[in-house]
């Protein structure tokens, strides 16, 4: 569970977070929704501690970020997963290379061990043949999974993706949101996933927070977002025809 | 920009990079990578051009001697003077600039504006560390490089004069002798040491620390090569006038 308590965030004069609370459970997938541009990005480096906020609070499972000690932090950060939006696979190794990497970096298997772990991960995301091929050989939906299998492979307890089905065709990208839902419950981890793709919202939102200019603007469930009055939500998620038709179906239905 | 925060930023950099050292391990590997690509990558380049001038510095002293004052000897003489006093240290190390170090600032910019660095850091890895100690350490072997271009352009030297028909091998070789100072080996190899050090630093700076997307990457190399050009030649007018003056 991750709790945020009023943190801000400035880059020089643009203040882009500007006081954010809300809780994430664990074992089911969170979802930050909002516009490009809104702070998503920004709100997901700081529950990582890649940017420090000037103001406010992050508590993972209890304990305050902000009151631990550099070894503690360290300690914290291996039991984070990220998949970034573009993968950021290490180019430089193979598929297999960029999944073991942080195995070989923080831990003391042999390397047997690492090797059934890779195999193991690369199966989770169903990956079986492509061990020995660099990230420029894959195709992007392939990248996200070894982005995915690198982000567990240590077992982490909080998964972090921006955008994870950016650049996917639709398929691929619910194939990949049905993933990381599998996975997030299977292994109980604290799953928060930044999207601004409808589908994603309609199917793994278990829990929802809608950011507008620097503030949470609303929060809910999947299933609240159908019913939800607020302007705001409604204008962005229901920015499509289609989506609006979708919401009237749903609602006349319910009545 | 502004200079004065850009050098305060290069100087947490390097205290940053000796910091929280990467596993033996794994260091030593990316360490033997680099030594095959900043340094043997660039031996060829090196001997090509070194040979060239060489040849072309020993032909243009003798096309300037035209008093016969002047002893035979001086082709030998200035060739060695300028391939082991300022060519091969840093004339080389301009090329370097280009070679090695738009290669380090594209390849870690690269790496920026794709996230890579983002995910070592999330991770839990010292990212200046991993990525900028093996390219110090490997170029340590920097020196050996310039050795083989002094060699390779006194080479050059010697046969642009005999072949050509300007000088004797005999005068050329008493030309290297004549007047030999040790210390200037000295103070060449210090030269290279440090224009090293410049080598492998500034251009990752740039990477680093650069923003943006691809294109942005191509801006940063060129403004890494002007940079470190512009520094190696300020340091060598300073180590110089220290050092010999
Ligand atoms: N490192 C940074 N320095 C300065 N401004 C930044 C930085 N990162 C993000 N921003 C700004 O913060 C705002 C929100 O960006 P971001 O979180 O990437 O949006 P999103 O992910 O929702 O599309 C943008 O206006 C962006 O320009
Ligand atoms: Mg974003």
């Amino acid at each position: 569970m991750i709790e945020v308590d009023n943190i801000h965030k400035s880059f020089g004069n643009a203040h882009i977070l500007k006081g954010i609370s809300t809780t994430f459970n664990k074992g089911q997938t969170n979802l930050i929704i909002g516009q490009s541009g809104s702070g998503k990005t920004v709100f997901l480096k700081c529950l990582l501690g890649l940017h420090e906020p000037e103001q406010g609070t992050i508590s993972y499972d209890g304990k305050a970020y902000g009151k631990l000690t550099g070894d503690e932090r360290r300690n914290l950060r291996q039991e984070m997963g990220m998949v970034f939006q573009g993968s950021a696979l290490f180019d430089s190794m193979t598929v297999e290379g960029n999944v073991r990497f942080p195995l070989e970096m923080f831990t003391k298997q042999s390397k047997s061990e690492m090797q059934d772990r890779v195999d193991f991960v690369l199966k989770r995301v169903n990956l079986v043949d492509a061990h020995h091929k660099f990230p420029s050989e894959i195709s992007g939906g392939m990248q996200k999974r070894v982005a995915i299998a690198r982000a567990i492979v240590m077992n982490p307890k909080y998964l972090f993706c921006d955008e994870p089905n950016s650049g996917l065709d639709p398929k691929t990208a619910i194939v990949i949101d049905n993933l990381i839902q599998e996975i997030t419950e299977e292994y109980d981890i604290t799953t928060i996933i930044n999207t601004h793709d409808m589908n994603s919202v309609m199917e793994i939102g278990k829990k929802i927070i809608f950011l507008k200019d620097g503030l949470k603007a609303w929060e809910g469930t999947n299933k609240d977002i159908f019913k939800t009055e607020n302007e705001a939500v409604t204008n962005f998620v229901y920015s499509s025809d289609l989506f609006k038709k979708v919401r009237q179906m749903y609602l006349e239905e319910r009545n | 920009m502004n200079y004065v925060a850009s050098i305060g930023s290069y100087a947490i950099m390097i205290k940053e990079v000796f910091k929280k050292p990467t596993k033996w391990r794994i260091m030593r590997s990316l360490i033997l990578k680099e030594i095959d690509e900043l340094i043997f990558g660039s031996l060829g380049i090196l001997i090509f051009i070194s040979f060239f001038i060489g040849g072309v510095v020993a032909i243009q002293t003798a096309l300037n001697i035209t008093s016969e004052l002047i002893p035979k000897n001086l082709v030998g003489f200035a060739t060695r003077q300028s391939i082991i006093l300022e060519f091969a240290p840093t004339f080389c190390s301009i090329i370097m600039a280009g070679k090695v170090g738009s290669y380090i600032t594209s390849s870690i910019g690269t790496m920026r504006v794709t996230e890579q660095i983002d995910a070592l850091e999330v991770m839990g890895v010292n990212a200046l560390n991993y990525l900028v100690f093996p390219k110090i350490v490997a170029l340590l072997m920097y020196p050996f490089i310039i050795a083989v271009s002094m060699f390779v352009g006194i080479l050059g030297g010697w046969m642009a004069a005999t072949f050509g028909g300007h000088s004797t091998s005999a005068d050329f070789a008493e030309g290297l002798t004549l007047d030999f100072m040790p210390f200037h080996v000295t103070y060449a190899f210090i030269k290279t040491l440090v224009f090293a050090f410049v080598l492998a630093t500034i251009p990752s700076f740039h990477g680093f620390y650069m923003k943006g997307g691809a294109l942005d990457v191509g801006k940063a190399s060129t403004t890494s090569f002007v940079w470190t050009s512009i520094v190696i030649v300020i340091l060598n007018g300073i180590l110089t006038q220290l050092l010999l003056g």
